[in-house]
């Protein structure tokens, strides 16, 4: 069956996201010489450049920190139907990430900044889970 | 840094034959173009070049190469479009120590067309983190920038509106420009709908164009064929690559540093202005780029736009050549608002030239402003 979305090729470094991912939990990295989660992953901290860098589960909550509605097909490997909604969450632990809100009509008089969101796991295939999000409390 | 300033020229810009949709000729063929009909408005010869600046698919070896040369200063850096802004600056240092004599900053890109284009560069970051939610295209991430800065600031699809029309009623007197028709507020609002929140006619054209520009010290630049160009100052940095990765999503720290490194250069302050060309491949971008710069505070940017300011006739112009979002853009536009500048210092510009056009400003964004370049041109030392 073809997939609506393009399949991400893991790299070594992101291993524990995607792993975390498939069993529903969202990890993320984070510096145990300054405390702070980062997001993506990657061998360093961005903040203080140390390289003791530990993994931990987060809380699944953030704010929609910004956002856009696809009218079109903009990506030709991204196949599922427009309109929808593209997100940039803020995760409560502090990293930004890219993702789709869902379980909210995609009209920019409805979806506003700021909003409180959470995650909701979407299966892609058996090795590939993404995080999507819907409005705190369940879909609108 | 003193010493920099106005210690080389720009002596030579051109673009390609042609622009626009041209599948009979590959990008290999645009950017060769350019560089000859940059070279020839010098009045320099392509034997004459030893130093090459170009960003993007072609790495200066590539040009260098084509031309016939072996030039024996090049630099590929590819920050994303404004790198040939960058480049300028790049040239400045090579070109005052002595590392080359005559340097060409240059492009050729078959964004249109896809004409003689190799496969895309690594994908593993956004291929993981972004792709697999539809991201993609370019509106796809300076949406988010544009869409946080209308929640903080209250700017509005309106005010962006108001820098297509500007920018439109520039292309009306540009020969060249792709798209000359008259627009309203209206029409920017009611245009196809891509990705909230842009509509078609704030994003910027795709086009096949190259461009060039050509320079050398101050000394040599006297014996050139036209009235040389002086660069002040220039100025550059880069912050992130990947949207998230922003610091302050509506603010680009990247291109307060280069203005900053610029302006001091220079040693002019933003009032002294008359002409100022931005990067716009959206709408919200100029008067992102105008607050970061500091020329206002965050969110009063949209204020230099409209009837009597940045319009033909108006009190301080903005891009003038009818900009990436009606006259031409190839995917790294930043060649182009470096070639209308040295166009409306010397006067060149017909019907569109600014009158007494004598110092100006060309800043331009690589990816999501995620890169910045800043140039200061004057007619005078």
């Amino acid at each position: 069956m073809e997939l609506e979305r393009p399949l991400p090729v893991p790299t070594p470094e992101a291993k524990p996201y995607w792993d975390g991912l498939r069993e529903h939990k969202l990890m993320l990295p984070r510096c145990r010489a300054c405390r702070r989660a980062f997001f993506y992953p990657r061998v360093l901290c961005p903040f203080c450049h140390a390289s003791d860098i530990e993994w931990f589960q987060a809380s699944g909550r953030g704010r929609l920190y910004s956002f856009e509605i696809a009218y079109q097909t903009i990506s030709k490997v991204f196949k599922v139907k427009p309109p929808y909604v593209l997100a940039m969450v803020e995760l409560e632990e502090g990293p930004r990430l890219m993702s789709n809100l869902v379980g909210i009509e995609p009209d920019p008089k409805r979806i506003r900044c700021d909003m409180p969101v959470e995650v909701v796991f979407h299966k892609l295939t058996d090795e590939i889970t993404l995080p999507l999000f819907q409005p705190a409390g369940g879909a609108a | 840094m003193k010493e920099l300033r106005n210690s080389v020229c720009i002596v030579g810009v051109d673009e390609s034959d042609e622009l626009g949709t041209l599948p009979h000729k590959s990008q290999l063929t645009l950017h060769l173009e350019a560089i000859r009909n940059a070279v020839r408005d010098a009045g320099l010869k392509i034997g004459d070049v030893d130093g090459i600046f170009t960003a993007g698919q072609h790495s200066p070896a590539t040009i260098g190469e084509a031309l016939g040369i072996t030039p024996r200063y090049v630099d590929g850096t590819t920050v994303g479009g404004c790198s040939f802004i960058i480049m300028v600056g790049h040239a400045l240092v090579a070109l005052h120590h002595g590392l080359c004599d005559v340097a060409v900053v240059c492009h050729g890109e078959s964004g249109r067309s896809g004409v003689g284009v190799s496969p895309r560069r690594d994908n593993a970051l956004p291929g993981q983190f972004e792709a697999p939610y539809g991201f993609g295209g370019a509106p796809t991430y300076f949406g988010m920038i544009t869409t946080r800065h209308m929640h903080e600031h209250g700017t509005t699809l309106e005010q962006w509106a108001e820098v297509a029309v500007s920018t439109r009623e520039w292309a009306r007197l540009n020969p060249k420009a792709r798209n000359r028709e008259p627009i309203t507020i209206a029409d920017v609002l009611k245009s196809r709908p891509v990705c909230y929140p842009f509509n078609l006619l704030n994003i910027c054209l795709v086009t096949d164009a190259g461009g060039a520009v050509v320079l050398t010290r101050a000394d040599r630049a006297k014996d050139c064929a036209k009235k040389p160009v002086y660069v002040r100052g220039a100025g550059e940095a880069t912050e992130h690559v990947m949207v998230t990765q922003m610091g302050n999503l509506t603010f680009s720290e990247a291109t307060r540093m280069s203005g900053a490194k610029a302006f001091s250069m220079a040693r002019v302050a933003h009032k002294d202005f008359n002409h100022l060309m931005f990067y716009d491949a959206f709408t919200s971008g100029p008067p992102i780029m105008l607050e970061s710069l500091g020329f206002c505070k965050p969110g009063d940017g949209v204020g230099f736009f409209g009837p009597g300011k940045s319009t033909p006739g108006g009190s301080l112009p903005i891009n003038t050549n009818g900009g990436g979002l009606s006259y031409t853009h190839s995917g790294m536009y930043g060649i182009f608002p470096i070639i209308e500048s040295v166009r409306q210092l010397r006067g060149e510009c017909g019907a569109r030239q600014v009158p007494g056009c004598s110092l100006s400003l060309v800043n331009g964004m690589g990816g999501m402003l995620s890169a910045a370049g800043t140039l200061v041109l004057a007619n005078e030392r």
